[in-house]
């Protein structure tokens, strides 16, 4: 597909975080909405295009980079997160913002997943959590519900499934909030917050999946019977934030759970950033700092 | 000024001061301008077991650990018992009398030198303090031995120990190296060799310093590791100097991240490394292809130990040649290096980064325990920082690119001009599936077979201009040679003194070390083989995977084979003994006896 040349915007709109490639999800799948919300916080953002890094892994959700008009990078599976973590620890001046699937991040990735929100890099990270792995026809993920039959679960699923809010409240995660795809304002909203958040922001998003988990007339209902929104919490408060995490089924909550202004993130952290973003710093040893070295060696 | 060439070995228990006698005494060799190298033979335990270090001393530069052992200093009764058969008949054994309930076995070829170290500390009312001076009372005694002014080692007594420890340490320390010196001095005779304080002072370093160092020359901003034996080194330099060099260096929580994370920063426009052994660098493989698919250049360290598996954490092999050719799924292009010593650790690594850069790919680089962690102290002059930088075709900035912006732009040398992220006008998305030049994925448009055959022909065109890069081997010595030695990265010091060792004894011999292993350039490697009348490989492992791979590359069949696989690396006698008995003709493989056990 040829790349059509585009200006260079000063203000982008959501239009111009359109991406060349047209998405080849599923007629109706939930990641739309996300993608549409990821461009419309993108823009209320007020960065050139050119300052957002979008980073994903592998998984029908990680293909968002491609249908995004920001530098992208389209990882290996599950490790999305490390690959964002070096790019902005590189230049910490870039928007850096992870998009990926629940089998991607919960499973595959989910030693990163942990690692990250407890160092508390200062990243968005979006989950399209859909409760399978779509890409592969079907399969369990860390997050499908107990009972429920799959590609690799023809007689009901044993495990218990994850809960990636509850763990990123106690993980270190400074941002946590959770989002249902179909809810697109108050999704771009918790987005536009997360990269204004220094910090690991965390975004669990319901992305329903069309083809694996029923129809879209049949998953999104599902969903919209089961999702409340959060009312009179306070987002400081970490026990009140899970004891709203934990909650499930009928009585899951939508909306900001926790949010730590007092922690600082690593790259604020890192005495080796106080002169810039380590793509602008000098490179190499001077004589004098060379000499010093050797000296310390004899 | 005379010349000298001796070899001192330490043996005890972990726990007992080992490693940092060996810093110390090499410290105290720099200063006095003694070339070094030394090597630590021990377990993977903090405390109990035991371990064994030796150090060759010399007037001139040493790059192997020696045949025989002059002088053995026992800090305990098991090195005490265990190394009387490791001393060189004419030798001496320096020990703790208070150790030898009974008189040590009997070698009347050797000279024991027993010292009453309770009698000598018995002043020193800390108990843990008495105990850590033994080491110091035992190294006075052996300095007398060699003639060494004992001002030396009171030098790198004070400089070593009193900021950190204080002047009830020092005075400790100096007093009970008086008292051993002076002893040895009443009772023993000393060796022929002395050991003399030469004009230049040395600098002192292990070989995952020089290589943390040689990263930092190259102008290396991010490093990440997972702490693994023998490479952690490099992550104690790089953590040490971080702050002074604005360096950034992250610990991971696996080696998939690290690799992962080294990629994320080197897309960002940062040269970034990192080190590992073998089972890290077994975890990082599948990104090591993706680094070379979406074309970020990288450097990965693997310092070599035993294997298979978890294998043998503290000892070397060169058992990892296979693996890092064959890392990662499908063809890629790469690049492999073997430094073939601590110091060509150094300048490999800023080397390998303007080939990578050059190149948009990843470069591996093979060392291994023997020369990451093994010391040797150097002439400080041949470290140079003002090393050359080439960051390829790098876009930073707006009007360097005309019309659209192709990150995998098809050109005749394979290489596509990398803009990085924060840059106007040249967005884009780099993928691990394959893509065409504009970055989109190829199996996004039903598989296309020709824009994935123009691809990967022109990631693989890179892999000529590579190849016109990467210097071949030299043959070392007379051309006219009977036999050829052939070696690859860290055993160039053993194996070239084994070959002036054999011309010695009238077997000429040449030397072909491999440093650049792939790619290989066919014709070039031939010219030089093509000299060798009998040729013997010799590596560190068991099923000769330099002689396979240079077979594979060139066609070539060595005569003979010298392999060893123990975990201790080679001395010069076990190459020397082998061409002996390969000359015969009984068998093309030897594999030579690990004389000193630890």
């Amino acid at each position: 597909m040829a790349k059509k040349e585009r200006p260079i915007k000063a203000a982008p709109t959501a239009k111009d975080y359109k991406g060349d490639v047209k998405p080849d999800w599923c007629r109706g799948c939930g990641d739309f909405g996300v993608l549409a919300a990821l461009q419309n916080a993108y823009a209320k953002l007020e960065k050139g295009q050119h300052d957002h890094l979008t980073v994903s892994g592998i998984g029908c959700s990680s293909n968002l980079p491609g249908y995004i008009n920001t530098y992208g990078m389209h990882t290996l599976h599950g490790r999305a997160l490390p690959v964002a973590t070096g790019a902005k620890f590189a230049n910490h001046d870039l928007n850096v913002v992870v998009t990926g699937g629940d089998g991607d991040g919960y499973g595959i990735g989910g030693n990163h997943f942990l690692h990250t929100m407890r160092k508390n890099v200062d990243l968005l990270y979006i989950v399209m959590n859909n409760e399978t792995y779509g890409l592969t026809v079907g399969q369990a993920s860390p997050t499908t519900q107990l009972d429920e039959k799959t590609y690799s679960t023809p007689f009901g699923n044993i495990e218990t499934p994850l809960n990636p809010v509850a763990m990123a409240i106690v993980g270190g995660a400074t941002y946590v909030a959770r989002a249902f795809s179909a809810e697109g304002k108050e999704l771009a909203e918790l987005m536009y917050e997360g990269m204004r958040h220094k910090g690991f922001a965390f975004i669990d998003v319901i992305s329903p999946c069309v083809t694996w988990k029923g129809g879209s007339d049949e998953i999104f209902p599902y969903w919209k019977e089961r999702v409340n929104t959060l009312e009179d919490h306070d987002t400081t408060d970490m026990a009140a934030a899970l004891e709203q995490a934990i909650k499930t089924g009928h009585e899951t909550q939508l909306g900001l759970f926790y949010h730590d202004t007092s922690r600082l993130s690593l790259d604020q952290m890192e005495p080796v950033l106080k002169d810039g973003p380590m793509v602008s710093q000098p490179i190499g040893v001077t004589p004098e700092q060379g000499a010093a070295i050797l000296q310390s060696m004899m | 000024m005379a010349k000298f060439d001796f070899v001192l070995a330490i043996g005890g228990e972990p726990g007992q001061g080992i490693a940092t006698v060996g810093k110390t005494f090499n410290q105290l060799c720099a200063r006095n301008g003694f070339y070094t190298f030394s090597y630590s033979a021990y377990q993977s335990i903090i405390r109990g077991g035991h371990t064994f270090l030796t150090i060759r001393i010399s007037s001139e530069p040493v790059a192997n650990h020696g045949d025989e052992i002059d002088l053995i200093i026992a800090l305990d009764k098991n090195s005490l018992e265990k190394h009387i058969p490791h001393v060189r008949p004419g030798g001496a054994l320096v020990y703790n009398s208070d150790d030898a309930k009974k008189q040590p076995p009997e070698r009347d070829d050797i000279q024991l030198c027993p010292i009453p170290y309770k009698e000598f500390s018995k002043e020193i009312e800390d108990s843990k303090l008495q105990r850590t001076c033994l080491n110091t009372c035992l190294l006075g005694a052996a300095l007398q031995l060699v003639d060494a002014d004992l001002n030396m080692l009171e030098e790198v007594i004070i400089s070593a120990l009193l900021k950190r420890k204080g002047q009830e340490t020092v005075d400790a320390n100096i007093g009970v190296a008086n008292a051993g010196y002076e002893h040895a001095a009443k009772h023993f005779t000393q060796f022929d060799t002395k050991i003399e304080k030469q004009e230049k002072p040395l600098a002192f370093a292990q070989g995952n310093d020089l290589m943390a160092m040689g990263g930092a020359a190259a102008g290396v901003k991010f490093y990440a590791a997972y702490p693994m034996s023998p490479s952690t080194g490099v992550l104690r330099w790089m953590a040490n100097n971080a702050r002074d060099l604005n360096i950034m260096v992250r610990q991971c929580e696996d080696e998939i991240s690290v690799i992962n994370m080294v990629i994320g920063a080197a897309h960002a426009g940062v040269r970034a490394m990192c080190a590992t052994s073998g089972g890290g660098f077994a975890l990082m493989s599948e990104a090591i292809g993706s680094a070379a698919m979406m074309e970020i250049p990288i450097v990965v360290i693997d310092v070599q130990r035993g294997g298979p598996s978890t294998g043998l954490p503290t000892k070397t092999e060169q058992g990892d040649l296979w693996q890092i050719l064959g890392a990662s799924q499908g063809d890629f292009p790469k690049i492999v290096v073997a430094p073939t010593g601590l110091l060509d650790g150094f300048n490999t690594i800023p080397e390998l980064f303007n080939l990578v850069d050059k190149y948009q790919c990843p470069g591996m680089v093979l060392s291994d325990l023997m020369i990451g962690e093994g010391y040797t102290t150097f002439d400080p002059e041949q470290i140079k920082w003002d090393q050359e930088i080439d960051r390829g075709e790098l876009i930073t900035g707006l009007g360097q690119t005309e019309g659209e912006y192709l990150r995998y732009q098809i050109t005749d040398s394979g290489i596509s001009p990398r803009a990085i992220p924060g840059t106007p006008g040249h967005m884009h998305v780099v993928a691990t599936d394959d893509h065409t030049e504009d970055g989109g994925l190829i199996s996004d448009e039903f598989t296309d077979p020709h824009k994935r055959r123009d691809i990967m022909e022109k990631r693989q065109r890179k892999m000529d201009g590579i190849v016109k890069e990467l210097p071949p081997p030299t043959l070392e010595g007379p051309e006219d040679a009977e036999v050829t030695l052939i070696g690859w990265g860290s055993t160039h010091g053993v194996i070239s003194e084994a070959a002036e060792l054999l011309d010695g004894e009238g077997i000429k011999t040449n030397h072909i070390q491999f440093k650049w292993l792939y790619p290989m350039d066919e014709d070039a490697v031939n010219e030089v083989l093509e000299k060798t009348r009998y040729a013997i490989i010799v590596e560190c492992n068991y099923t000769g995977q330099f002689a396979r791979f240079l077979r594979g590359e060139t066609g070539f069949k060595a005569n003979g084979h010298i392999r060893k696989y123990d975990g201790e690396p080679f001395m010069p006698h076990h190459i020397v003994d082998g061409t002996r008995e390969l000359l015969i003709g009984k068998s093309e493989l030897y594999v030579p006896y690990q004389e000193i056990v630890v």
